[in-house]
């Protein structure tokens, strides 16, 4: 028996996300009295996944089809099951991204598996019963599930849990082959589109949001600016994308995207409840707004009332002098 | 073209969400329930190939009778037909295998869906029924067009999007900006009332997972107010006292 964790991959390198899966996996199997063995797919060489053992991790298998660079459901999860099925592992965490949530699904199904998303609590385990933490109601709860099934499949929520890191620590890369055919490549994009250059928005620490307060899209270099000299990543409210003063990617909230950075700037935005749904778990939260009334300071740790106009300059000028 | 649209009842958006007082249920009191937000995109989307392209539009929601007004809200704005798997949806494999049974005896060539339901979250459902029905699930999914057998899709991820080309049959899971939803015309509520809505028993009904308790998250301590004047005195507060820079 052994804890399995999927490990993504991106550029060469592990996302952020799958070393806060690694370091999930490894407590759960110090809970458990086994060890954590990873799979890793996607672009990536063993030198860049040995250091894997840093967060715990023993033994990584990794499989550099190159076919599997891109995401493609159905062969993820060919390989990630054959990879369970030769470690014995009853328990299997990803990342709650796009890429973990869909192959999480599927492998349930798959395995017999009782599956959670969104967890954010390491598992309380006593006897045969098995409890998670999970995000409901768009940020606004959590609920305990109980993993009824033998085969338990997590998906950790980004940046909800810590890094553990053992500095030097190294885990053993083993090739690793689930024997694809073309069949399992049905759904392999034509033709991806990445914008280059930007921080990610889903991975971000840190991410600077603007509203309609900012009055137009001529202004929205102040949030370019500040999250730039902050090293952040860029957000918007819904009625920003809806009105295409920036992509619809850009848009957090309950229908959009849900974020938990380490810190949230929210610049000319009112703070309507499904705004907050998608950003009410980041650690701290600062609300620029020239409304005293503005209903995101309840829901703030720093505020400043003032025009964004003026007020975001400052905050660049200093920031740039950090 | 047969479509499959399966649409989940959740709290409306402003809800604020309580518990009764075990912590064992969402207090439903007052509380008005809507087509789930993503769920209106593919339902859209569907009418749109529809009208296009001719073919029929099925809504399908695995919930109890007090689901129907959103059903009904459904066939008003624009799907044909719909049924109702008469069972609460309290895990979402149990979702899935209901879903899958009725789409497989249906013969439909596309099940739409939504992101995830805006209420237990699980972005589950499609990749379970795609996996139960032995399909691929583009998941999710911000443009659909279909063209004979092939569906063109593109999938938002993380940091940009794909294009993919592939066979019916398929579940696609919708999200913004996938269309602009529609609301009801007089016309549509009207003709709702008389559209067939058929009422089926579950299937299976075997859940793998079970909701012991809710809490809501802590209340935030309070606010820090800067001067305007010195707004940049924040950054050095975000640096020493937060410490999050
Ligand atoms: C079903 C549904 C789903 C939704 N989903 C989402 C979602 O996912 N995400 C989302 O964001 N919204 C969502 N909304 C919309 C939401 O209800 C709000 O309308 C939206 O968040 C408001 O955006 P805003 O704060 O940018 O704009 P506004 O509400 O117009 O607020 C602008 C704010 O800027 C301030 N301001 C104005 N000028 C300045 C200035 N010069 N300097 C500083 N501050 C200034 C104002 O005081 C005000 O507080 C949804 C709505 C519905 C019905
Ligand atoms: N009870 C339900 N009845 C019908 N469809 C559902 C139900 N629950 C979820 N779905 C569909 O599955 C999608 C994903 O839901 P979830 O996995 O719960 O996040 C939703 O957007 C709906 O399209």
């Amino acid at each position: 028996m052994s804890v399995l964790v999927v490990i993504e991959c991106a550029n060469g390198e592990v996302k952020k996300s799958s070393l806060e899966a690694a370091s999930y996996g490894s407590k759960v199997a110090a809970a458990l009295g086994t060890s954590a063995t990873a799979v890793a797919i996607g672009d990536v060489q063993a030198n860049a996944l040995s250091s894997l053992g840093e967060q715990g991790v023993s033994k990584v298998l990794l499989d550099n089809d190159a076919r599997l660079h891109d995401f493609v459901g159905a062969a993820y999860v060919k390989v990630i099951a054959k990879a369970a099925e030769q470690e014995n592992s009853s328990v299997i965490v990803l990342s709650n991204s796009n890429i973990g949530a869909a192959i999480g699904s599927r492998l349930a199904v798959k395995m017999g598996a009782s599956l959670a998303t969104n967890v954010v609590s390491l598992p309380e385990i006593s006897g045969a019963s098995f409890k998670v933490r999970r995000g409901v109601f768009s940020g606004k709860a959590f609920s305990d599930v109980e993993l009824t099934s033998d085969k338990k499949i997590i998906a950790v929520k980004k940046n909800a849990l810590d890094i553990e890191t053992s500095a030097g620590a190294t885990a053993t890369v083993e090739n690793f082959s689930a024997d694809l055919s073309d069949a399992d490549f049905s759904t392999a994009p034509k033709e991806t589109i990445k914008q280059s250059g930007d921080i990610l928005l889903t991975e971000a620490d840190l991410v600077v949001s603007g509203g309609r307060g900012l009055k137009g899209p001529e202004n929205w270099h102040l949030i370019e600016d500040l999250a730039k000299a902050l090293g952040a990543a860029t957000a918007c409210s819904k009625p920003v994308a809806d009105i295409g003063w920036r992509p619809h990617h850009e848009h957090v909230g309950q229908t959009g995207i849900t974020v938990s950075p380490n810190l949230y700037i929210a610049v000319g935005i009112s703070g309507a409840i499904q705004h907050l749904a998608g950003v009410n778990s980041s650690k701290v939260i600062v609300v620029i707004n020239k409304d005293p009334e503005a209903p995101f300071f309840k829901a703030a740790d720093y505020g400043i009332v003032g025009d964004a106009l003026e007020v975001v300059p400052k905050l660049i000028e200093a920031a740039k002098a950090l | 073209m047969k479509i499959l649209v399966c649409i989940s009842n959740v709290p409306d958006t402003t809800t604020k969400i309580t518990f009764t007082p075990d912590g064992k249920e969402f207090n439903t009191a007052g509380v008005q329930f809507v087509i789930n937000p993503y769920d209106e995109y593919a339902l859209t989307r569907a009418i749109e190939l529809k009208e296009a392209q001719g073919g029929t539009v099925t809504v399908l929601n695995v919930g109890e009778a007090d689901t129907e007004p959103n059903i009904r809200k459904a066939l008003a704005i624009g799907a044909d037909d719909a049924i109702r798997v008469n069972i609460k949806p309290t895990d979402a494999f149990l979702v899935s295998q209901q879903i899958a049974h009725y789409a497989k005896e249906g013969g439909y060539d596309l099940i739409l869906m939504g992101r995830e339901s805006i209420d237990y979250n699980g972005f589950q459902v499609h990749g379970m029924v795609g996996e139960l029905l032995g399909i691929p699930t583009i998941a999710p999914a911000i443009k659909l067009d279909v063209n004979g057998s092939t569906a063109t899709v593109e999938r938002e991820i993380e940091g940009g999007k794909e294009i993919i080309d592939v066979a019916l049959p398929l579940v696609a899971s919708a999200q913004q900006p996938m269309t602009e939803p529609r609301i009801p015309n007089m016309r549509g509520i009207m003709t709702a009332r008389t559209k067939p809505l058929k009422v089926v028993e579950p299937v299976g009904q075997e859940a793998k997972t079970s909701v012991q308790h809710y809490e809501l998250p802590p209340a935030k301590s309070g606010v820090k107010m800067i001067d305007a004047e010195n707004a940049g005195d924040l950054i050095k507060l975000l640096r020493n006292e937060a410490k999050v820079l």
